[in-house]
């Protein structure tokens, strides 16, 4: 579909790219979310960097006369059952669990990103032996080796958390790995190795950029994990027991939570706020990163904008007549529109007048963001979402198709107007075989039984030339070549014999050789039954071998129109004119080379 | 002036298929051609016909399982990484799709510098190139701040074109460049590649399904078929009086933009079908 075409003009400095452009870190700012939870996190990272100076007390100070004092002047939030000061404990439990989440960011992130770079850009063996490590670390109970593991190197906190990076760095391989693969297949990073970069720069440069984004994000969600999993261990009491933490503070509070439940306050907020910090940093980072990777926003002058209308060109005169007794599908100043997040309307088809007529083949040609299949598309009431009719009218024989409801419209297609897309592999689901995908319809358009559908389907896949119908017929999609799957299609099309046949660009993804049989078979199928063809089409050739009458399109307009052998032999509309000029069939060969050609002798990098 | 600067002979290229004892695919039959100085070669074919794969094995893209690739008289069908990318300067290449070939998170101007820092130009005199290379494809100076997706097609095509003149090379392999672009760019950007090798003299391999596209542009034209070329030859010859029934096929098969001209040639290729002259005997 056109829709994901590309901008037919460069953008003024659109505020879009401008935004995408600034460091991420400045964007996240600019993000509510992101914000908040930033100075939240840098707030936190302060209070454990300075705790030596914030903290009025010795953390560790017991003061048997003060235990439980009430928050007061000495101790802005109380003591604990020891008499150590609550805020001073809080100030200093930061760090240890601000270092042990680092530790654990840490590790886990170089260890999997690295393997997952290299397994990614390499593959091969390396990559078996990494996912074979990284599966026997997921498949381990992660608390089990974590106990385990404090068995044996006792009580120290940043030495757990390094194994649980460890355990969890398969998150990052796995993320890390498919990204690079993803990538590693884009034309681009080819080119990087055309121009002769070495393969860490490759990773640096081209690489890195694509799998930065996700790894912040999930880097953002394991701090949080770790955190939370570190405060477990220290509640249970697996924890260094000599230093203060989160953890700790809250099993020391749960012991006298008759006596002071307010205790369970001040570690339960700092744990509590510090993870979903760390979550909703995640989600916002997501969101800033995922905007720029969006496609540009579509601008389209709008109708009110843009340079006068002047009025098709008819390059012959029975226009009028044939709205009469043979016009099949008329398309009566059609304007198709987009609405837009902000509420507002983004018009791809100004306005489009066409009429196509029994027993004839309509080209509609045009270049890309012509609008072309978005006429066609309106047509069968089939716009992608967002997209709707704004005004006009399509008349097929005497129904408005733009003012009929949704189950009015399917009764109309498949029956009175069938359609042939441009890509005919992904038309067809790859999970079911031709046959059923060919019958089904059939079953329910035709009313036929399940024998009768078949022996249908069978006949019209001989009728479009599958040399052996019967295999074809229990055939999945993938084992037919591209130009079969389009005469499957075909059939599919013609076998409700309907009045109009609309096809999107229906040989542009075939061999040439497959095109002008496919256009054979359109030929012969339309000349049997006399059903009208509306043909999208960028191509001139396509419109001469088949088409009866033509229409050009630009920027959703039509800009001339008439009957194929007279546009073809004196186009009138500028335009027109100049695509025949650019039309290469024809013109001069460049002929040989002329045996002095010019040597680029002064090799050498420029000076 | 000494050979070719560009002979492959007998050139066969593998890929590994998946899973244990699979007999691997074999892309390329023992291909050979060569390209002169300042020559562009067409090189013609339907998909599956490995065109595009000979291309990537002149690039270093894809591997040698038999035959030589050799560059001004030295074989480069099997050079290390490290060889291979001082053979940066001498052949580039441009890419169909002008979407995935430019990194979208990168500038216009980061885009065309790389290459250039990459052989060790000092950063103010590739700055300096960056601005005659986007003058040479005719994009504004403006250009080089921009992301690729604030361009259309053709436009992000001369990027890719400016990207592989940046080191001044002697062979551009273009894979497909105009396939992707409209008619009206596709014959601009047609006529940028020829004054440009017009211009600096820089030798073509292009690569094309489209025999007007190939016509307009090549010297000479080579025509593939199931991994091996059926025909050699001068380019107005080969588009144009084929001799191979394959050619002949496929030019009778390519719609000619006249209503009248393209009944006769319809006409001409049912005829020869109705007559048995099927696919030709190809190759395996």
């Amino acid at each position: 579909m056109t829709l994901s075409s590309p901008p037919a003009e460069v953008p003024a400095n659109g505020s879009l790219a401008a935004s995408a452009r600034r460091p991420l870190f400045r964007r996240v700012l600019h993000n509510p979310l992101g914000a908040v939870t930033l100075v939240f996190l840098a707030l936190v990272v302060v209070a454990a960097v300075f705790a030596p100076l914030l903290a009025p007390h010795d953390p560790n100070a017991v003061d048997a006369r003060n235990v439980l004092a009430p928050p007061g002047e000495a101790h802005p939030l109380g003591t604990d059952p020891s008499g150590q000061d609550v805020l001073s404990r809080l100030l200093f439990a930061a760090r240890s669990s601000l270092l042990g989440a680092l530790t654990t960011v840490v590790v886990a992130s170089v260890l999997g990103v690295g393997a997952g770079l290299v397994a990614g850009y390499h593959g091969r063996r390396f990559e078996a032996s990494a996912s074979a490590v990284s599966d026997l670390l997921m498949a381990l109970p992660t608390v089990v080796m974590l106990l385990a593991a404090r068995s044996v190197i006792g009580p120290s906190s940043q030495a757990t958390m390094a194994i649980l990076g460890i355990m969890i760095a398969p998150a990052f391989y796995r993320v890390v790995s498919n990204a690079v693969v993803a990538v590693r297949h884009e034309l681009y990073v080819d080119a990087a190795r055309v121009s002769g970069l070495s393969d860490a720069r490759i990773i640096g440069r081209h690489v890195l950029t694509v799998v930065r984004a996700p790894a912040i994000i999930l880097a953002a969600g394991v701090g949080g994990i770790a955190i939370a999993l570190q405060a477990g261990f220290d509640f249970l009491g697996l924890g260094d027991l000599s230093r203060p933490s989160w953890g700790g503070m809250l099993n020391t509070a749960f012991s006298v939570i008759f006596r002071s439940p307010q205790q369970l306050i001040w570690p339960g907020l700092a744990i509590g706020l510090t993870c979903v910090a760390l979550i909703l940093l995640g989600n916002a980072l997501r969101d800033e990163l995922e905007r720029t990777g969006g496609p540009p926003a579509r601008r389209r002058r709008s109708p009110a904008r843009s340079r006068p209308v002047d009025e098709p060109v008819h390059s012959d005169d029975d226009r009028r007549e044939s709205t009469a007794d043979d016009s099949l599908l008329d398309v009566d100043r059609l304007s198709v529109g987009y609405d837009q997040p902000d509420g507002s309307v983004t018009v791809v088809v100004p306005e489009v007048s066409l009429t196509a007529r029994r027993g004839e083949v309509h080209g509609l040609i045009g270049e890309s963001g012509s609008g072309k299949t978005q006429t066609a598309f309106s047509v069968l009431r089939l716009l992608p979402p967002g997209g709707r009719i704004l005004g006009g009218a399509i008349r097929l024989g005497g129904q408005d198709l733009a003012r009929l409801s949704e189950r009015e419209m399917t009764e109309i297609r498949g029956r009175r107007i069938a359609y042939i897309p441009q890509e005919p592999m992904s038309n067809l689901d790859p999970t079911f075989t031709i046959g059923h995908q060919l019958a089904e319809p059939l079953r329910i358009t035709l009313g036929l039984g399940r024998a009768a559908a078949k022996e249908h389907a069978l006949t019209l896949l001989a009728r479009v030339g599958i040399p052996d119908p019967e295999r074809t017929y229990s055939c999945y999609p993938h084992q037919i070549s591209g130009g079969m799957a389009q005469r499957v299609l075909i059939a599919g099309a013609v076998s409700t014999d309907p009045d109009l046949l609309i096809a999107d660009e229906p040989t542009t993804a075939l061999d040439v050789t497959v095109q002008a049989e496919v256009l054979d078979l359109l030929r012969d199928l339309q000349s049997e039954s006399r059903m009208g063809i509306l043909l999208v089409t960028h191509n001139f050739g396509v419109v001469a071998d088949l088409c009866d009458r033509v229409s050009v399109m630009r920027e959703g307009r039509i800009v001339e129109s008439g009957s194929t052998r007279e546009v073809f032999a004196a186009p009138q509309h500028d335009y027109t004119r100049m695509l025949f000029g650019s039309i290469l069939a024809g013109t001069e060969p460049r002929g040989p080379l002329a045996e002095t050609g010019p040597d680029p002798a002064t090799k050498g990098l420029p000076a | 002036m000494t050979g070719p600067l560009l002979d492959v002979r007998d050139l066969v290229v593998e890929y590994p298929v998946q899973g244990f004892g699979g007999t691997p695919f074999r892309a390329l039959h023992g291909v050979s051609l060569d390209v002169r100085r300042g020559e562009c070669v067409g090189l013609v074919g339907e998909s599956g016909s490995g065109k595009t794969t000979l291309g990537r094995a002149v690039l270093g893209l894809a591997p040698v399982t038999a035959g030589r690739i050799d560059y001004d008289g030295r074989n480069i069908g099997h050079l290390t990484r490290a060889k291979r990318r001082a053979l940066a300067a001498e052949i580039q290449v441009v890419f169909q799709d002008p979407f995935s070939s430019l990194n979208p998170a990168l500038t216009v101007e980061q885009i065309l510098i790389e290459p250039l820092t990459t052989q060790s130009v000092p950063r103010a005199t590739a700055i300096a190139r960056v601005r005659t290379l986007l003058e040479e494809v005719r994009l504004p100076a403006s250009a080089g701040e921009r992301l690729p997706r604030e361009f259309s097609g053709g436009q992000r095509q001369r990027v890719a074109i400016a990207r592989a003149l940046a080191l001044r090379p002697r062979l551009i392999v273009c894979d497909e460049p105009v396939s992707a672009l409209d008619l009206s760019t596709q014959a601009r950007v047609l006529e940028l590649l020829r004054e440009i090798q017009d211009s600096t003299g820089v030798a073509y391999l292009f690569v094309s399904h489209d025999l007007d596209v190939v016509r307009h542009l090549s010297h000479r034209v080579a025509v593939m078929y199931g991994g091996e070329i059926v025909e050699c030859g001068d380019g107005d010859q080969v588009t144009s009086r084929p001799r191979h029934p394959y050619t002949q096929r496929l030019l009778l098969a390519s719609p000619l933009p006249d209503p009248e001209q393209q009944a006769r040639r319809r006409a001409e290729r049912r005829r020869l079908r109705s007559d048995g002259e099927q696919v030709p005997a190809g190759p395996r």
